[in-house]
């Protein structure tokens, strides 16, 4: 079957422009840049000058910002088309939003993270048993029954958020409202007819882009996401320690600043 | 062609609690011995510095891989089975140490009534008390019976507990104290004695203190680190057999290790009805080895003690049609018809939830087996009700929200902010029975990487088992409102069996008795068919006792080494077999 018409990424590519992508991700709004992340993809619109047109609105600074050091690691390794990979952003982003009590899923890398969990073991399914025959409108019973491993399915789902957004609100996933970005969510999420796949349930995609943003948001930044510990920041989780015998017993919350798994293992080759 | 190698006394398939028991008691009586484990040489080492939530808790990695063997799962009889792909819904302990490495460490004796359901129900209840649909047997010895192997086990594994006050009187105290007390365990503690049960600290295979075992194994105290189920322990604190029997049989000569071993087949003789050992794949190279042995132990978890003798054409298959054969009967475990209770979320209290250690908690058992009465019951059996500090990181608690609240979004996102240290839950911990209709065989269509079928799971509720839980949730929503929650959810009852095997919890199938109709081992675990073939661990439980298994699987393996050395003294059967009325 030709799909030609139903390439909307090809389609829309040149009509896209930098300020409306960071306009409609959010990451315009709150104040943090995900530095790394417009690196990545601003120059997908052939628009190197990043640095002297901080979103924010306050004109060029030469220094880095904290949350670019170390961004070296922030490139693509598996989504092959920058429109799979816009798509899965914007719908983090959704999924995990930045407002007043913290940043959201793409300044925290949760976009990269997932990216490189594709590239894994993980995202090949490289533990599962993996023999046929297969039934995928199983999954919801049995637990995963695809023949699609999980990297697939991102991209098979993304594709088709991707397509329900041209189709449907006339734009690209991460340039319409995010109110309608929420509502092709919605779709997903309660597997809408409307969003039909071959190979694997729409639901089933959507828990996994929620759980692995998730993941992203709280893992340990080791892997990529949960930048500068700031998910952990939120949650007021610690990080990985030696124990706490010293406070099990004690009446009143504990809070302490946290520490990654680098530290605790001492940061040593 | 398969190498035959030097016959051996005893050879061990598995090298968890149960394989490992096993070969540290032969290995100290001076029998030569050679463990065999499927899965790689793990040392403590393994688990320094990898405390890390997404690799273990979500990704598993301490789980079998189920790339090339995993247990495909069914409810009806006449379904076709799926396999379970994933290790979400399907954990099986790999390598050195198997499952008993990661797990929690919750310690429960099971009850004199357990060991003797069967009889105890029908002289107190009467015989109409059982369910038509229940297979409910004895188990072919009592609770005195088991208890110096429990004491041994207890000892062994440096057991830090403390007097239930409903149990039956201990021979010996716990070999170490209780854990230390937080405050959501004072609360839980506080609120059962207001309503006149008897709270206590749950036994841990955690170390409250420093401690040598009887054999001479240093533990060290824990140190409520918190990565604790599901990881290995940093400090060879917690209760496992890397810490204890698997050293204590490597510190003699007489014994030998070999991992990366795929034991595929026990060899089985008809004509003499003996077992003369058994065929594995060196799993580095591919090549097969035949290891001849006097004795042979399997203890490879319940699922691949039951394949094995599957595979290996020994003991009947247990066809539910015909309700004849015996291997795959009573296939039994704790699944989603277990562990339901509530989650109360309180809005002016903050808990330090990070902390914990696998068996931190306290528990009543004032609703445990038939310790409460049943006459107008329409469940048997009961269990603990606890409540457990684990320790919990940041994935696991953003999932501390209210049943209404969206699970993604910025509703999501401020819901599990707030109540991610503000959540406590408390749960059920019944006894899970066997039906006729449950049972495992092999699949007829899924096959593992050799081309051998893989094991098949046929399971669905029977009577009671959603009886027992509405009881339990109704018992912790009472505990739960004293304890002063602002918001209480009751976990809701499930339809059916989800097929998601995800506690470790799995057992029967191979299980022990007095009457060879209704039990493939007398009770010390060795075949009925087949005298010098012992199968060991929760294969042989009968039923499933209304706690966690693991302190009974670990008495019953010095139980079953007791009786290798016997039968290796006699050679001869170790129990007669008695006909009791039909199960
Ligand atoms: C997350 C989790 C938490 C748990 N917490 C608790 C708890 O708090 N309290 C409790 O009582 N229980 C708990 N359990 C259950 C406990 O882990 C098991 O009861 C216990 O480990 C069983 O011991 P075993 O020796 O029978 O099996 P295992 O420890 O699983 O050992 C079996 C060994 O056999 C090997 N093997 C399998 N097949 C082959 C083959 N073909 N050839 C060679 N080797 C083979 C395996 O690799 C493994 O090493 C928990 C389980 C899980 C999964
Ligand atoms: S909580 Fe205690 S026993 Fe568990 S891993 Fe940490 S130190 Fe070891």
């Amino acid at each position: 079957m030709s799909n030609d018409e139903k390439r909307p990424h090809e389609r829309n590519e040149k009509q896209f422009s930098r300020r409306d992508f960071l306009k409609t991700t959010g990451v315009a709004t709150g104040g943090i840049l995900a530095g790394s992340l417009l690196g990545g993809v601003v120059t997908h619109f052939g628009d190197s000058g990043l640095k002297d047109q901080e979103p924010n609105g306050e004109g060029g600074t030469n220094e880095t910002p904290e949350s670019q050091k170390g961004n070296l690691t922030d490139a693509r390794v598996f989504f092959n088309r920058k429109s799979d990979f816009s798509t899965l952003a914007a719908a983090a982003e959704r999924i995990f939003p930045e407002d007043d009590l913290g940043p959201g899923a793409i300044s925290l890398g949760v976009p990269y993270f997932i990216d490189k969990q594709c590239h894994s073991w993980w995202g090949f399914n490289g533990k599962n048993y993996t023999d046929g025959p297969h039934d995928f409108e199983k999954t919801p019973e049995f637990g995963i029954q695809e023949k699609l491993n999980r990297g697939q399915i991102f991209k098979l789902g993304l594709e088709k958020m991707n397509e329900i957004a041209n189709d449907e609100f006339d734009g690209n996933f991460w340039e319409i409202d995010s109110k309608d970005q929420d509502e092709i969510l919605k779709k997903f999420e309660s597997n809408d007819d409307d969003v039909k796949m071959n190979g694997v349930r729409a639901d089933v995609f959507f828990s996994l882009l929620r759980d692995t943003t998730i993941w992203g948001v709280y893992a340990d930044p080791a892997y990529g996401g949960n930048r500068d510990m700031e998910g952990w920041k939120m949650i007021e989780f610690p990080g990985p320690r030696m124990g706490w015998a010293n406070i099990i017993q004690e009446e009143e919350f504990h809070k302490e600043a946290p520490q990654s798994l680098r530290t605790y293992q001492g940061g040593k080759m | 062609m398969a190498k035959k190698l030097d016959k051996v006394d005893v050879v061990v398939v598995g090298m968890g609690w149960a394989g490992g028991i096993v070969s540290a008691e032969m290995a100290k009586a001076g029998k030569k011995v050679v463990g065999l484990e499927k899965g790689d040489h793990i040392k403590r080492e393994d688990y320094i510095g990898v405390k890390d939530e997404l690799r273990f808790d979500n990704q598993f990695q301490i789980m079998q891989e189920l790339k090339k063997d995993t247990v495909t799962s069914r409810n009806e009889i006449d379904e076709t089975a799926l396999p379970i792909r994933t290790r979400k819904k399907m954990q099986i302990g790999a390598n050195l140490g198997g499952a008993s490495v990661h797990w929690a460490g919750a310690s429960y004796r099971y009850w004199p009534y357990e060991f003797e359901i069967r009889s105890k129900t029908i002289e107190k209840y009467g015989k109409d008390k059982i369910p038509e649909d229940m297979n409910l047997q004895d188990w072919g010895l009592t609770y005195d019976e088991m208890e110096p192997y429990y004491e041994k086990w207890e000892y062994t594994a440096g057991i830090s507990g403390e007097q239930d006050p409903n149990a039956p009187k201990r021979n010996k105290p716990w070999p170490n104290p209780p854990l230390l007390e937080s405050p959501s365990l004072r609360l839980f503690k506080d609120a059962c004695k207001e309503l006149g049960h008897k709270p206590f600290q749950i036994a841990a295979g955690n170390m409250s203190e420093n401690y040598e075992n009887p054999d001479g194994e240093k533990l060290n105290a824990c140190m409520y680190c918190s990565y604790c189920t599901r990881h290995g322990c940093d400090f060879d604190a917690k209760s496992d057999p890397l810490a204890t029997v698997i050293p204590t049989a490597m510190r003699h000569d007489n014994f030998e290790l070999r991992t990366r071993a795929n034991v595929r087949r026990v060899i089985y003789d008809k004509d003499s009805k003996k077992a003369t050992g058994v065929l594995y794949v060196d799993e580095n190279t591919g090549q097969e080895y035949e290891q001849p042995a006097e004795v042979v132990v399997l203890a490879a978890f319940a699922f691949t003690n039951n394949r094995l003798l599957m595979l290996s054409d020994i003991g009947e298959q247990y066809d539910p049609k015909t309700r004849k054969g015996i291997i795959g009967r009573n296939f039994n475990g704790q699944y989603n018809n277990a562990f339901a209770g509530v989650r109360g979320f309180f809005d002016n209290k903050k808990f330090n939830l990070y902390a914990g250690a696998g068996a931190m908690g306290a528990a009543i058992t004032d609703f445990a087996a038939d310790n409460f009465d049943h006459t107008d019951l329409d469940f048997l059996g009961g269990g603990a009700i606890e409540l457990r500090q684990y320790g919990f990181a940041a994935i696991k608690s953003s999932g501390n929200i209210k049943s209404g609240t969206p699970n993604w979004g910025a509703e999501y996102k401020k819901e599990s902010l707030n109540y991610a240290h503000r959540m406590l839950q408390i749960w059920y911990t019944n006894n899970t029975f066997s039906y006729w209709h449950n049972y495992v065989d092999l699949d007829p269509t899924y096959k593992d990487e050799y081309g051998d079928p893989l094991l098949r799971v046929t399971y669905k509720f029977g009577s009671g088992s959603k009886e027992i839980m509405e009881f339990g949730v109704e018992k912790c929503r009472e505990i739960m409102e004293k304890m002063g929650a602002d918001h209480i959810e009751e976990d809701s009852i499930p339809e059916e069996f989800d097929h998601e095997f995800s506690g470790g919890h799995y057992t029967g199938g191979v299980v022990m008795g007095e009457d060879p109709e209704t039990s493939a081992v007398n009770n010390y675990l060795q075949m009925w068919d087949v005298d010098n073939l012992f199968v060991v661990g929760g294969s042989a439980f009968p039923q499933f006792g209304g706690h966690h298994p693991t302190p009974t699987i670990g008495a019953l393996s010095y139980r079953a080494a007791e009786g290798v050395e016997k039968y290796l003294k006699d050679k001869k059967p170790l129990a007669k077999a008695k006909k009791t009325t039909k199960a």
